[in-house]
């Protein structure tokens, strides 16, 4: 059950995505979200969707994989469609009672749900195809422009990456821990919100005994291994660019640029537009 | 009421490319009363087949029978089975969280719908059985050593009063005498009330001197299921899954292999013993 949720999660293959630098996936992802909340007609969003089902086509992620991240954001989902649905002004489609939804409610929604979906499965590719290890390092050297304003870079970055590490193993202890108490008879699902609150009390407390050990443990390993702080750090491995992250950029630039202006482009959105007073509003 | 397992196979991670077969194809028939040790290599899927045993997963192929009925029917209750199948977990310590022992092991049999005076009767007869330290009953549970966690945790599951009792690797992490004192303790709970005991362990000499029937798990199947007697003898095919035979029955077949006329089938070191001093008084 709580295994489901993949959030951090590494996706052990072998692909162009994988082998691509952190670097291009973090800027391609930020890009992506730009982008994704610039357009203002259907082609944007139909672009986008291309865009990212080839990019997950080429990670050889299953997509299964991936859709099931946003089980967990379900809720959210369905808050942001039904406030777009029943709150935006315009003309009225359909009436219900009190509440009205009108065509621009519906638009509003749907884009946003797009947005929404586009935008968590865009941003797991990252964490999916990138080792933790490598992920630090794409941040590190990608925000290192930042120590010029006293930013510690390296050791935001090794926290960002501990927590990422942490995501998955916290998960599985979760899950070792609510079947221990399962088998003890203990029961998340029935009863009221403030009892299945009260059952979690039995999962809470040794989850948060146990992540705290581990912090102890970890600290203590990293200081065995005389870690001090990120600056003046080598790397085994440093991260240089290779032709195929100057080939990524590049298309990269070219799918951001040329999705940005056709989403927004005056002249495609007015083609929209009247298709939609023509038809819809007839 | 047997448990019996018909044909379980589960696969972790079977939309990945690296589907994991822990279980493949198992068949097992535990009928109430006996003493069975679960041995096998590390990721054999020894915690993952007990797991089932508790319905705590589903399959993914293959059906778990208690009492004649299927564990996975939507009409029957998972808590019933659980009341008479305990399961303690691999690190068991790591489930208490009350706040001190006495609450934490009524927590199982206040979940079973126990009233406040059978669950405080069951707990203190539990940790009586287990042989917890009377003075620490009221204790802290992140206070105690490790032995003394452990001995909580299996008091906890015990206190519902179950018929079946798995121990998923009881002794890991303890030094030898504490290893014993709890194998001690199981092997007085099989012969005081009659409770079926599942023992999982990576030891052999644990399991040859307390069992009677041993289950060996390779790869996710079952590699052997006989008397100890039976599976030790069969100590080439068991070192190639990564097993090792009793000491006592090493040091008896290395010396039958020397030409002395010993007993083939000893597993405890005074059955060596005996069998070692009585071929030597022969061969006078
Ligand atoms: N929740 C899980 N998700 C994915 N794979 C798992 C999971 N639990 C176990 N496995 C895998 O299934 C196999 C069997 O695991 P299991 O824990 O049953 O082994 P085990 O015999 O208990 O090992 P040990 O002696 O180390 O406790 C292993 O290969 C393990 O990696
Ligand atoms: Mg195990």
């Amino acid at each position: 059950m709580i295994r489901d949720i993949t959030i951090g999660q590494y996706y052990q293959t072998e692909s162009v995505m994988h082998r691509l630098d952190p670097r291009v996936k973090l800027l391609g992802t930020l890009l992506f979200i730009i982008a994704l909340f610039s357009y203002k007609n259907p082609l944007g969003y139909a672009l986008g969707i291309v865009f990212l089902f080839a990019v997950i086509k080429l990670s050889r992620v299953p997509v299964k994989f991936i859709t099931k991240g946003l089980k967990g954001i379900v809720i959210i989902l369905l808050m942001t469609v039904l406030i777009n649905l029943f709150l935006t002004p315009g003309t009225t489609a359909v009436a219900i009672g009190k509440l009205t939804i009108t065509y621009e409610g519906l638009a509003a929604a749907l884009g946003m749900m797009i947005r929404l979906i586009l935008l968590i499965m865009g941003s797991s590719i990252v964490t999916l195809t990138t080792t933790p290890n490598n992920l630090t390092d794409g941040l590190e050297k990608g925000l290192g422009f930042l120590k010029v304003f006293k930013v510690p870079v390296g050791d935001v970055a090794m926290m960002m990456s501990i927590a990422l590490r942490f995501i998955p193993i916290l998960l599985e202890e979760t899950d070792r821990i609510m079947k221990a108490q399962l088998a003890r008879g203990a029961d998340f699902e029935s009863g009221n919100l403030v009892k299945k609150a009260k059952s979690l009390v039995p999962v809470l407390v040794p989850l948060f005994v146990s992540a705290f050990r581990r912090a102890g443990d970890l600290a203590m390993a990293m200081e065995a291994r005389c870690y001090r702080g990120g600056d003046g750090r080598t790397k085994m491995k440093p991260l240089v660019y290779k032709k195929r992250d100057a080939f990524g950029y590049l298309i990269l630039f070219s799918f951001v640029g040329i999705s940005i202006f056709l989403g927004r482009w005056h002249v495609i959105s007015d083609f929209f537009n009247s298709l939609y007073v023509n038809y819809i509003l007839k | 009421m047997p448990l019996i397992l018909d044909h379980i196979s589960q696969i972790y991670n079977a939309d990945t490319e690296h589907p994991v077969k822990a279980l493949d194809d198992v068949s097992l028939v535990i009928p109430e009363g006996q003493f069975i040790g679960v041995i096998g290599h590390t990721g054999s899927g020894k915690s993952t087949l007990m797991q089932h045993l508790n319905g705590l997963m589903k399959p993914t192929s293959g059906k778990i029978f208690f009492n004649g009925q299927d564990i996975d029917d939507k009409d029957f209750s998972k808590k019933e089975l659980r009341k008479h199948v305990g399961l303690v977990f691999q690190y068991p310590e790591h489930q208490l969280f009350e706040t001190d022992v006495f609450a934490d092991v009524c927590f199982g049999p206040k979940n079973m719908g126990m009233s406040k005076k059978e669950t405080e009767l069951a707990a203190f007869d539990a940790l009586r059985k287990v042989a917890f330290p009377e003075d620490l009953y009221y204790a802290s549970v992140f206070e105690l050593s490790g032995g003394q966690k452990r001995r909580a945790a299996i008091a906890g599951v015990l206190a519902m009063k179950p018929d079946f009792l798995i121990l998923d690797e009881p002794t890991a992490g303890l030094d030898p005498v504490g290893r014993y004192e709890i194998l001690d303790m199981v092997a007085g709970l099989h012969k005081e009330s009659g409770i079926t005991i599942i023992l999982v362990s990576h030891s052999m000499e644990d399991v040859a001197m307390y069992v009677e029937r041993v289950v060996v798990m390779d790869h996710g199947k079952v590699a052997f299921d006989d008397t100890p007697r039976e599976v030790f003898s069969h100590s080439n095919e068991l070192e190639e899954m990564g097993l090792a035979i009793p000491e006592p029955s090493k040091i008896t077949r290395k010396l039958i292999e020397l030409g002395i006329d010993a007993d083939p089938g000893v597993l405890t070191a005074t059955e060596a013993a005996d069998s070692i001093y009585a071929a030597l008084m022969k061969n006078k």
